[in-house]
């Protein structure tokens, strides 16, 4: 199955306001071993937020998580995310190609504020793995 | 160490090792439960030679070096693309994956790292880079 190539261009529906508590960006610095005192997350804490928005995208267009696999990854920061922080993700569907059976799709998502403000852009490529192939 | 990084720095390798459990870990922290990260099945399901890391757990440990690095700087770019899989043995070492950076610029305040990330000898980052906030 290919995706709908008409979705290029399409932003999704934000995703629901998510608090950032700090016993959260505590457990992901923790995982990585990275250190953390309070203050400012890890640089890819906001993949959380992305992430989510990307499960409700792909779900949306009926695409399998598990035929995903993560091409690239770009965040540019306006500012570090803190905990107290109340942050939502929109995602836009940037480009979508298809290479040797798979559909290589750009996203990129927005994370923002409360007050709107812009904290973190991130764009992500995802390879949708097709199925051609997995018999050889 | 985070007092001035001049270009043509090199800056010391650092090593992590990344167990099945830390994928797991990381899976709940972050809420990235792609099965492709703990399931050998789902894995070779779709064509890939066995579990692998979170290209996102790979980026978030460049990130961990870029902090220990520069005594936690303000990041204000971060990004890879995920060119070779780390595959995650079912063993108690896991994979290794090593980072390590020489600082190509520093200009109006901002310190750009370009790093090179490798497991087992390989590449498994393309061109990751971070770009940090420094003094002056």
């Amino acid at each position: 199955m290919s995706v709908d190539p008409s979705l290029v261009g399409r932003t999704f529906a934000p995703t629901a306001p998510y608090t950032v508590a700090e016993e959260r960006v505590r457990e992901f610095a923790a995982t990585l071993g990275h250190p953390y005192d309070g203050g400012a997350a890890p640089a890819t804490f906001p993949i959380v937020l992305a992430f989510e928005a990307m499960n409700s995208f792909l779900a949306e267009v009926g695409v399998e998580l598990s035929r995903i696999v993560h091409g690239e990854q770009r965040f540019t920061y306006e500012r570090p995310v803190v905990p107290g922080d109340v942050l939502t993700a929109g995602l836009t569907v940037s480009s979508l190609r298809q290479i040797g059976g798979n559909d290589i799709i750009g996203t990129t998502s927005e994370v923002t504020d409360a007050s709107g403000a812009l904290v973190c852009a991130t764009s992500a490529t995802l390879v949708h793995r097709g199925t051609a192939g997995e018999q050889a | 160490m985070s007092a001035a990084l001049a270009v043509g720095d090199v800056l010391e390798t650092r090593r992590y090792p990344v167990t099945r459990a830390d994928l797991v870990r990381y899976a709940g922290a972050s809420g990235d439960q792609n099965p492709i990260h703990w399931s050998d099945r789902v894995a070779t399901a779709v064509g890939l030679p066995g579990v692998i890391a979170h290209g996102m757990v790979t980026l978030a440990l460049a990130a961990r070096a870029v902090a220990e690095w520069t005594d936690g700087a303000e990041v204000v770019e971060l990004g890879a693309k995920f060119t070779n899989p780390v595959l995650v043995p079912d063993d108690d070492t896991g994979a290794l994956v090593e980072v390590g950076a020489v600082v190509k610029k520093v200009e109006d305040g901002l310190a750009t790292l370009a790093l090179e990330v490798t497991c087992e000898g390989r590449k498994v980052l393309g061109a990751p880079k971070a770009v940090v906030r420094v003094d002056g």
